[in-house]
């Protein structure tokens, strides 16, 4: 799978936007997870807050929702902010279904997920 | 072979409160407002066009399944799964049918020792009766103990060895294949508590699978290999999908249940012909059972990508499956 990493500045606030494209499943939660593991180890009360543009992403397998588990829980344990953004509306119903919009925040747009992860710093 | 779920709830047994009940009748008298009904008849078919949790109930009776195979001469012989409180009705329906003349040989497959899972026998009656013979198959080695210790002082006003029918105890050998009143069966070792284990079932080219309380970590996928392996083909999966995918892997990992969506995706890959939704959360009432319901029909249906689609019930008791 296909991520894209790069940084978004919303008023005086940076936020680090990674941006994965096609299917998180069997064959590719591990890499998606290895290529956030970077981002992830940033993540810190005084750090950028990370934001992932979910656009590209047509497909989830519960694999993949546990690696954004796995994501949410280390950026609580640092005191980082992280977010998902801009869900297909198939992925937004599975998210739903899943409960998984309560174990990381969601949010409709890459700018509203800006504005609101830097309002939380 | 048939399929009759006479115990779907998880971990307690539950009745509807009487707030339930009323939401029921409102919610039916304002589907009739302003209609008129020529008889009964008519009233009876406006009731069961009724959605199931307004003119149903899921039930609340613990763990107890019924398989019944194709009939053979003088076979009387049953088969049933799990022991929870499911099986008192069951038990009343047997002796309604063959009552004490007719002595009966029942079939036990235990999946643990939990108490949800054990609780229906000191009520199920033909245990009282000579004559009728018990045969528990388990692969728990205190299967027998554990049985016997909720049928003694303080636990229960009757002992074990006062009851009237004889039991023996088998002890079964995950993996290996057996032959037990007509079907072949099949054991496998599931994530939970003490251990429990799911039962394939087969007979006639008809194949079910009854695995409840067991977790399955999204990690770990050898097992989940296993678990499709043990699926594989089946006409019908019992599965226990008591939490929702998110609760399973954060407050209530390591609680031993499962998800709707583990549920679809593990019989998605094993090409499962039907999935059965069991052991339902007590908590939740029957208008959250069916949109529950309604929400892991359409996860199938956004992820079926071009497979075949995979049949999807939400178990209630009392609801019976041709197979
Ligand atoms: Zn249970
Ligand atoms: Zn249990």
């Amino acid at each position: 799978m296909q991520i894209t990493v790069s940084q978004y500045a919303h008023a005086a606030t940076e936020i680090n936007v990674v941006a994965p494209l096609g299917r998180i499943d069997q064959a590719s939660a591990d890499d998606f997870l290895m290529a956030l593991n970077p981002m992830l180890a940033t993540l810190g009360p005084d750090a950028p807050p990370l934001l992932l543009d979910f656009s590209g992403v047509d497909y989830i397998a519960s694999i993949g929702l546990r690696a954004l588990m796995v994501a949410a829980r280390q950026a609580k344990a640092g005191g980082g902010g992280i977010g998902i953004a801009a869900l297909q509306p198939m992925v937004r119903e599975v998210f739903s279904i899943a409960r998984f919009d309560l174990v990381i925040p969601c949010f409709d747009s890459v700018e509203s997920a800006a504005r609101e992860l830097s309002a939380c710093k | 072979m048939q399929i009759k779920f006479w115990g779907t709830r998880g971990s307690l047994p539950v009745a509807a409160t009487a707030g339930e009940v009323r939401n029921k009748i409102i919610a039916a008298l304002t589907a009739a407002q302003g209609q008129q009904f020529a008889d009964a008849a008519a009233i009876e078919a406006f009731a069961d066009q009724l959605p199931f949790a307004v003119q149903g109930s899921y039930g609340g009776n613990t763990a107890c399944v019924e398989l019944t195979g194709a009939a053979q001469p003088g076979d009387l012989e049953h088969v049933i799964c799990d022991l929870g409180s499911g099986l008192r009705p069951l038990g009343q329906c047997k002796m309604a049918e063959f009552g004490p003349g007719k002595p009966q040989t029942y079939h036990f497959f235990i999946s643990h020792l939990h108490w949800d899972h054990l609780m229906g026998l000191p009520f199920f009656v033909p245990i009282y009766i000579p004559g009728n013979r018990i045969v528990m198959h388990g692969c728990h080695p205190n299967l027998e103990a554990a049985i016997k210790l909720q049928m003694s002082a303080p636990c229960f006003p009757v002992e074990f060895d006062q009851i009237g029918a004889t039991v023996e105890f088998d002890l079964l050998e995950p993996g290996r294949e057996y032959t037990i009143a007509g079907f072949k069966v099949r054991a496998k070792l599931q994530l939970h508590a003490g251990d429990s284990y799911g039962y394939r079932f087969e007979q006639a080219g008809k194949s079910v699978v009854y695995s409840t309380d067991s977790e399955h970590k999204l990690d770990n996928r050898v097992e989940q290999n296993a678990f499709i392996d043990f699926f594989r083909g089946a006409d019908l999966v019992i599965f226990d999908t008591m939490y929702s995918l998110a609760d399973a892997i954060t407050v209530k990992a390591d609680w031993g249940h499962s998800s709707n969506i583990i549920a679809v995706e593990l019989c998605q890959e094993a090409g499962v012909c039907r999935l059965a939704m069991f052991h339902h959360e007590p908590i939740h009432d029957d208008a959250k059972l069916a949109s529950l319901y309604d929400e892991t029909r359409r996860f199938e249906e956004i992820t079926r990508d071009g497979r075949a689609p995979l049949r999807i019930i939400s178990s209630y008791d009392g609801l019976t499956v041709d197979l």
